[in-house]
């Protein structure tokens, strides 16, 4: 170099640029903490990490922590590369996942879910909600699927059913017992005849031909909403190139149905050799279980039983259990698909259907637990013995759940076609004491509301369409003359606003709106049909299309100025 | 799948096309169903959620949205019946509820607005939500969500069509939200300001800061970015003779995108400091090594000057020196920022006027050697294929480029190929934006390019993945190439490029068993004494995997500036006339000499950092400098500032008083980018319409005039009536362009060549048969190691890499005057690892000074996990610190290139008091 003097022109003070203020001391944007992205690192593992895992991933963070601070997010992308922004809209879909920002205050340890679902409602939770207090978080919930204990709460992952203060108080004290469930025995489940149809198909005894034939016979229908014919299905996806996925529907979130979570409970073995039995006949793997989170209790249960299979029979095809996160509309099957690879559970245009186009594009057999269970039972037991029974001119039986204003809740198994009438007097011991039969929900919250003079119309398939209901998944929901109509109605359509999806206008906007008017008394009846209308044709899918069915029914069966029936 | 669909559709039987949605049928038969999502750009994909195009298809309980669905044989669809309209109508009803009023909205002719009177629907029963508050943490962006109606344009704009990855639909129902990262100010997000959701918002939920989205425009010109070298092509709204926005239009290098500087980088045209006047310097003002003339006020030092007398002045000081010293004693900087016919009237000035092949431009600093290493193995020095090709690749290497911050366009090429399955790798010393779409991203030692390069040829080789028929067909030398590869085993050159065997091996398998493959590279390549080298060892790895001349694979050097292609396809650079026909051939010269009409010389000139040195050597005193900055871009600036100091005669021509012209004796005030008509070739040799926007302020002059007019003095008399004609005199002499006309540009905007024919479209992909060498063949040329020229030690620990940021462009004479882009990148910054910080002790925001063996700036500390341990990078762009006082001259010995990309530095904290 020469004998220049080494020159810096920094200290001349001009500025070509106009610049304002100072540049930014890192690179665009949230930067990860170095301390924080060892621990995530210690949470989730070295990886690799699955995009479509990012719901399980969130909650190994949720667990840990109770909540997802704003510095997690940004270290789980530093470690996967996952956008923040995709991070972000999928953990701030699902309600079970609490995403904590700087500014905000972390929630207490403990949080305290209180069911807001129609029987819960009914059975006083929200003087629950009002009168509770302490250093929990209390935060209302939607339906837990436990109606026949209404009301119902969940105390950190423990629920409360029912639920009193006392009890709530206890069990974040700490001081109640853990219920402690056995796990059924195989060897017992086949001894009492479990397993033969499972066996007969694996050995070749059965074709999948055979099996279709015996479920046509039996004309099984999906139990878990639409009622789609089972043995069409598999032959659906059957005729489908593999790699063809199975995917279990055991989101069950309709509110005031609990009937999966009763066959879990009681008949596991007998639901998991169903699903092994579609699997096997269809040539579908792996399966993957959705289980809504309310149920994660249930996981041990699965696990043990799904472990005794394959030590019983070999080479029958790996299973996964996916928990849900607290979102209704996974119990839409293509919302489901979404939230299982990963994604807010926005759910698919249609065509193409899943049987053709499913999980990661593959071609896809989904069914409802209740479904699975019963074909099982139909191949052991043969299309007619389940045909035997029915009644109304209906065949074969199936659970409904019973929820309200009844003597006996619960899950009741009961023949396809009864009435609500009979399903209360001979099932539930009739109405609970003091309460005159008033009305009664068909399928849950978006089945629609029908008076009691309606209540001698067999619940089914086909015929509570013509009264502008349906059956759904068979949640009854009991009410009483002591019961106003429009607050159920305004629950309901409370419920469908805050899990509508928001990827459709009318259903996004329309839920929302519905709830606003329904809120002020405002029961319009050209705006609520025009609104209820728009619902109906133009959304999407089911939930927003059903969703006016609450609204319709109380302006068609009762007059919106007096909770009298018409 | 590929026979038309019978269909009914409103009672008449109709054909749809293969992949065609409904709305797309029955708005190609006159159709006009509302829409907000589909249909407003070709390349966006409908999404179906907003449900304003609802129709009726018979048998489903559900209406469906004619956006997403597809007809199928025999279905019966209807557009028109009560009841499609009137839900259509309630769903603009419900999205009515929830806007401000029309009066009050943000955009309310926008097509939201717009859409509502057509459909008659522009008030509403329903009540309104609670409306959020604005965002406007964006110095180029409003956000206002009260506007939102959750059709998630915008989300599709970031994620699917840019790729940028920061906009999110948050939350559920109608608690939907649109979110930057995790809900955090659009100003303090991830984003890069590319302003692709602005363009894609129906409502004004996101629109031009400041309000400017709401003001018509007088008129609209449809031109190209003055920016990097992608070529993307731009509208300009014009109001009251200034820029008012600027959008994206669907050129084919940029299929409607735009990055933050071609979006929001142009009102540099009306700053203040703006050179009017032409100015000649004051008598017996001294030109000191650092002048320090304030932009705002040249007075100081110069004079205004009418045109003529600037123009003699100037006209003056070349002919003195042609007298005294001859031609090759003047020399000229043109600018790859100017148009074709700018650059190749100014060659001709300086080659048929002054006598001279004295004339280069920034080329010599961005990729000479990737010229130097194509033209002597393959006969060409431009791309083989386009950016868009990409989209036919399953393999593609970037190596040696920040393609997302200085070609940002062509990156969301790369990354839309990468979502569709590509496997992208990218080899760099720095970390990359795009890594997060990599299936490798390998960060190598800097200067070990050829070490790492060599090593994944060498398993090629030894794993036989290579295409013995390509190599058979179209190359030469592969026996002895190989059996000089025999010496790079991954390894052995693991520990030297600092990558493991393994991924290595990796690496080359995935190149070497691509069907298709094509590698991208840009300034970390080129600028290193080993540059030349670094280009021959890519340029040998696609010919041993045959992996040019199909679509989908090739090599393509990425071009730095908008014309940097053009301005050396027209013969701005000293050995070579337009075409690339060498100066030292005596056929060539003849017929150049005939054109011209004058005779030529036949020495090659010399380079830009040559000439700098020949100053020095008394052997240049005059110099021409158009548009460019040398007294910023040079390596060295201490040593090239000297030079321009000691000039006997300076002429500069530009826009601003940049660091060159504050040596000049006399500077002409041109006309800006807007305010010009030309033509621009871009990175994929698209040469592409410019169209003029503006009206020259104040005192200004066309450069096109400015170099006739001094051609003229000096006695080479040029009649050009604008830049047509320039362009049809360039066609007399570039067969490449044969088949492109100035008309035919005006009407297609972009013509890629070569192109042989006025009816044919350009060839996009070259050398499928064969390459314009001799034989027709590829040539391998082997290269060993050269470590670059200045190595760390205890005095300078540290290496000094620099380049650019992605608001800055070049020296930063646009950029930093462009208010949007100064206030996103107000100060000079170098960016460091939180390793080497913490190690100093430095936290992020802390001033520091960056010292080499040539000068010495300070500057602010940016952490940056992308930047390895013991490399320090800093943007050459602030003139406050000018990072070009610290670089290494080093020059690349075939392509005089300087090595930009790395030298010893020692990085100290400053202390606060001093």
């Amino acid at each position: 170099m020469n004998d220049q003097k080494i020159s810096s022109n920094s200290a001349s003070g001009r500025r070509q640029g106009r610049g304002k203020g100072r540049g930014r001391r890192t690179t665009k944007g949230r930067q990860p903490v170095p301390a924080t992205v060892r621990e995530i690192r210690q949470i989730i593992g070295d990886g690799p990490f699955r995009r479509e895992g990012l719901l399980d991933t969130l909650h190994l963070m949720q667990d840990e922590y109770g909540h997802i601070a704003a510095a997690h997010i940004a270290a789980l992308t530093d470690i996967t590369n996952w956008p923040m922004a995709e991070i972000y809209e999928v953990a701030s879909f699902y309600a079970h996942f609490d995403i904590v920002k700087e500014d905000e205050p972390i929630p207490s340890a403990t949080t305290v879910r209180v069911c807001t679902g129609l029987p819960c409602q009914l059975a006083g939770s929200d003087s629950l909600l009002g009168s509770l207090f302490g250093d929990a978080r209390i935060i209302p919930a939607p339906c837990m699927g436990r109606c026949e204990n209404a009301p119902v709460a969940e105390v950190g992952h423990h629920h409360v059913a029912p639920a009193s203060l006392e009890l709530i108080q206890n069990q974040i004290s700490g001081s109640a017992p853990v219920p402690q469930s056995a796990f059924p025995s195989i060897k017992e489940f086949q001894k009492n005849g479990g397993l033969t149809a499972l066996l007969s198909l694996r050995e070749g005894v059965w074709t999948t031909e055979n099996a279709i034939e015996v479920l046509r016979k039996s004309d099984l229908k999906g139990l878990g909403g639409a009622g789609f014919p089972a043995a069409r299905k598999w032959e659906l996806v059957a005729a489908q190139p593999a790699p063809r996925h199975m995917v279990i529907n055991a989101d069950e979130g309709e509110p005031g149905t609990f009937k999966d979570r009763f066959i879990f409970e009681k008949h596991s073995l007998r639901f998991l050799e169903g699903m092994y039995l579609a699997a096997m006949a269809v040539g579908a793997r792996p399966i993957t279980i959705y289980l809504r989170d309310e149920y994660r209790d249930l996981i041990p249960l699965l696990e043990d039983g799904i472990k005794s299979f394959r030590r019983e029979i070999s080479g029958l095809p790996p299973v996964e259990i996916r928990r849900g996160a607290g979102a209704y509309i996974c119990g839409e099957e293509s919302a489901m698909l979404e939230s299982l690879e990963g994604r807010r559970a926005l759910p698919r245009h249609r065509p193409p259907y899943a049987a053709e186009v499913g999980l990661f594009g593959r071609p896809t057999l989904i069914h409802n637990v209740e479904t699975l269970y019963f074909a099982a039972e139909i191949l052991d037991r043969g299309a007619d013995w389940f045909q035997a029974f029915g009644r109304n001119g209906q065949y074969g039986f199936r659970h409904y759940s019973v929820s309200g204003r009844v003597a006996d809740p619960g899950v009741k198994l009961a023949p396809q076609g009864i009435t609500a009438r009979e399903l209360v007097d001979e099932y539930c011991g009739g109405m609970a004491d003091g309460h005159q039969f008033a009305a009664y929900l068909p399928g849950g919250a978006s089945g629609g509301i029908l008076p009691a003079r309606l209540a001698d119309i067999p619940l089914d398939y086909g015929t509570l369409e013509k009264y502008g209901c349906f059956i759904g998944s068979a949640g009854i929901i009991v009410l009483s003359d002591q019961d106003d109509i429009r607050d159920a109605a305004l629950n309901l359509m409370t419920f469908f606003a805050d899990e509508s999806c928001g990827q459709c206008t009318p259903c996004r906007a329309g839920t929302d709106k519905a709830m606003r008017l329904m809120r002020d008394g405002n029961w319009d009846a050209s705006l609520m049909n025009d609104l209820c209308q728009v619902m109906a044709e133009g959304s999407i899918c089911g939930l927003g299309q059903a969703a006016p069915n609450p609204i319709r029914s109380v302006l068609k069966y009762f007059d919106p100025e007096n909770t009298a029936e018409t | 799948m590929n026979t038309p669909i019978t269909f009914s559709l409103d009672g008449k039987t109709v054909e749809a096309n293969p992949g065609e949605s409904l709305f797309e049928v029955h708005r190609r038969l006159g159709g006009d169903l509302p829409h907000m999502c589909s249909g407003l750009n070709p390349h966006y994909e409908a999404d179906g959620n907003c449900r304003l195009c609802l129709v009726e298809i018979k048998g489903e309980g559900a209406l469906a949205a004619s956006c997403i669905r597809k007809p199928e044989p025999g279905m019966v669809v209807n557009t028109d019946t009560p009841r499609a309209e009137s839900s259509r109508r309630l769903v603009m009803e419900l999205l009515i509820a929830d806007q401000p009023p029309r009066e009050l909205s943000h955009d309310p002719n926008g097509r939201f607005w717009q859409l509502a009177e057509k459909m008659g629907q522009t008030e509403s029963r329903f009540p309104g939500r609670n409306q959020p508050a604005p965002d406007i943490s964006h110095p180029a962006m409003a956000v206002n969500l009260d506007a939102c109606i959750q059709c998630t344009n915008c989300v599709r704009a970031c994620r699917d069509i840019q790729v940028n990855d920061v906009i999110g639909m948050a939350f559920r129902g109608a608690k939907s939200k649109i979110v930057f990262d995790i809900d955090d100010a659009m100003g303090l997000s991830t984003c890069v300001g590319c302003g692709e959701c602005v363009q894609a918002c129906p409502t004004g939920a996101l629109m031009p800061a400041n309000g400017v989205g709401v003001i018509e425009s007088d008129r609209d010109v449809d031109s190209v970015c003055p920016y990097c070298g992608v070529g993307c092509q731009i509208t300009f709204h014009v109001k009251d003779d200034g820029i008012l926005s600027v959008s994206g239009r669907d050129g084919p290098a940029n299929l409607s995108r735009l990055c933050v500087k071609g979006r929001y980088g142009f009102d540099y045209v009306s700053h203040p400091q703006r050179l009017m006047k032409p100015l000649i310097r004051k008598d017996g003002m001294p030109k000191s090594l650092h002048p320090d003339i304030d932009p705002a006020n040249p007075l100081t030092h110069f004079r205004e000057a009418s045109w003529d007398v600037a123009l003699d002045k100037a006209a003056e000081g070349f002919k003195k020196i042609l007298d005294e010293k001859g031609g090759s004693a003047l020399a000229g900087f043109g600018s790859a920022k100017g148009s074709n016919e700018e650059a190749y009237l100014f060659q001709k000035l300086f080659r048929a006027g002054f006598g001279t092949n004295n004339v280069d431009h920034c080329t010599r600093l961005c990729h000479a050697s990737s010229v130097a290493a194509l033209m002597e193995t393959i006969g060409s020095s431009a791309v083989t294929a386009p950016v868009a090709d990409v989209a036919k690749a399953d393999v593609i290497i970037v190596i040696g480029s920040n393609t997302s911050n200085n070609h940002p366009v062509a990156a969301t090429f790369i990354r839309n190929a990468t979502k569709a399955g590509a496997k992208l790798v990218i080899l760099d010393p720095r970390g990359e934006a795009m890594a997060r779409y990599a299936t490798h991203m390998v960060r190598f030692k800097p200067g070990t390019d050829v070490a790492l390069i060599n090593a994944l040829m060498h398993v090629i080789i030894e794993d036989d993945l290579i295409d013995a028929d390509y190599i058979a067909a179209h190359t030469e030398g592969f026996e002895e190439f190989s059996e000089h590869l025999k010496a790079f085993s991954p390894e052995k050159m693991a520990p030297h490029c600092g990558v493991d065997a393994e991924t290595l091996r990796d690496i080359a398998h995935i190149y070497g068993e691509a069907k298709s493959a094509m590698i991208f590279w840009g300034m970390g390549i080129s600028q290193h004494i080993h540059g030349t080298d670094n280009a021959r060892c890519l340029i040998s790895l696609a010919l041993m995997s045959g992996q040019i001349g199909r679509s989908g694979t090739g090599l393509h050097p990425l071009r730095g500036q908008n014309n940097v292609q053009g301005a050396s396809d027209v013969g701005l650079i000293p050995m070579v006339y337009p075409d690339y026909q060498p100066v030292d051939s005596e056929e060539v010269r003849k017929e150049f000499e005939a054109l011209w009409g004058r005779p030529l010389n036949p020495e090659p000139g010399l380079t830009v950092v040559e000439i700098t040195d020949a100053i020095h050597d008394d052997q240049i005193t005059g110099m021409y400098i158009l548009g460019e900055n040398p007294a910023m871009s040079d390596p060295n600036l201490n040593h090239a500032r000297i030079a321009f100091a000691k000039l006997q005669h300076l002429v500069v021509q530009d826009i601003f008083l940049t660091e060159t012209a504050c040596y000049a004796d006399v500077i002409l005030p041109a006309g800006a980018f807007p305010e010009k008509d030309g033509t621009f070739t871009n990175t994929d040799r698209r040469v592409q319409m410019g169209r003029r926007a503006l009206p020259l302020p104040s005192d200004t002059r066309q450069d096109l005039w400015i170099i006739q007019e001094i051609s003229k003095r000096i006695g080479l008399a040029m009649d050009y009536s604008g830049p047509d004609q320039v362009f049809a005199e360039m066609r007399k002499c570039m067969p490449s362009i044969k088949g492109i006309t100035w008309e035919r540009l005006l009407r297609e905007d972009a013509v890629t060549y070569p192109c042989e024919s006025e009816d044919r479209p350009g060839a996009e992909v070259l050398f499928g048969d064969r390459f314009p060498t001799p034989n027709g063949r590829g040539k391998f040329v082997p290269c060993g190691i050269v470590t670059p020229d200045e190595q760390p030690d205890p005095d300078y620990p540290m290496i000094l890499s620099t380049g650019r940021l992605l608001e800055h462009w070049h020296t930063g004479a646009m950029t930093r005057r462009a208010s949007v882009l100064d206030q996103l990148e107000p100060e000079a910054v170098a960016h460091l690892s939180p390793n080497d910080l913490e190690a100093m002790d430095v936290a992020a925001g802390a001033s520091i000074r960056l010292t080499t063996r040539r000068g010495s700036i300070e500057l602010t500390a940016r952490v940056d996990s992308g930047v390895p341990d013991g490399l320090v990078f800093a943007p050459f762009c602030f003139t406050e610190a000018a990072a070009n006082l610290l670089t290494n001259p080093a020059l690349d010995p075939y392509g005089k290139i300087p090595e930009f990309k790395y030298c010893a530095v020692r990085v100290e904290a400053v202390s606060a008091e001093t």
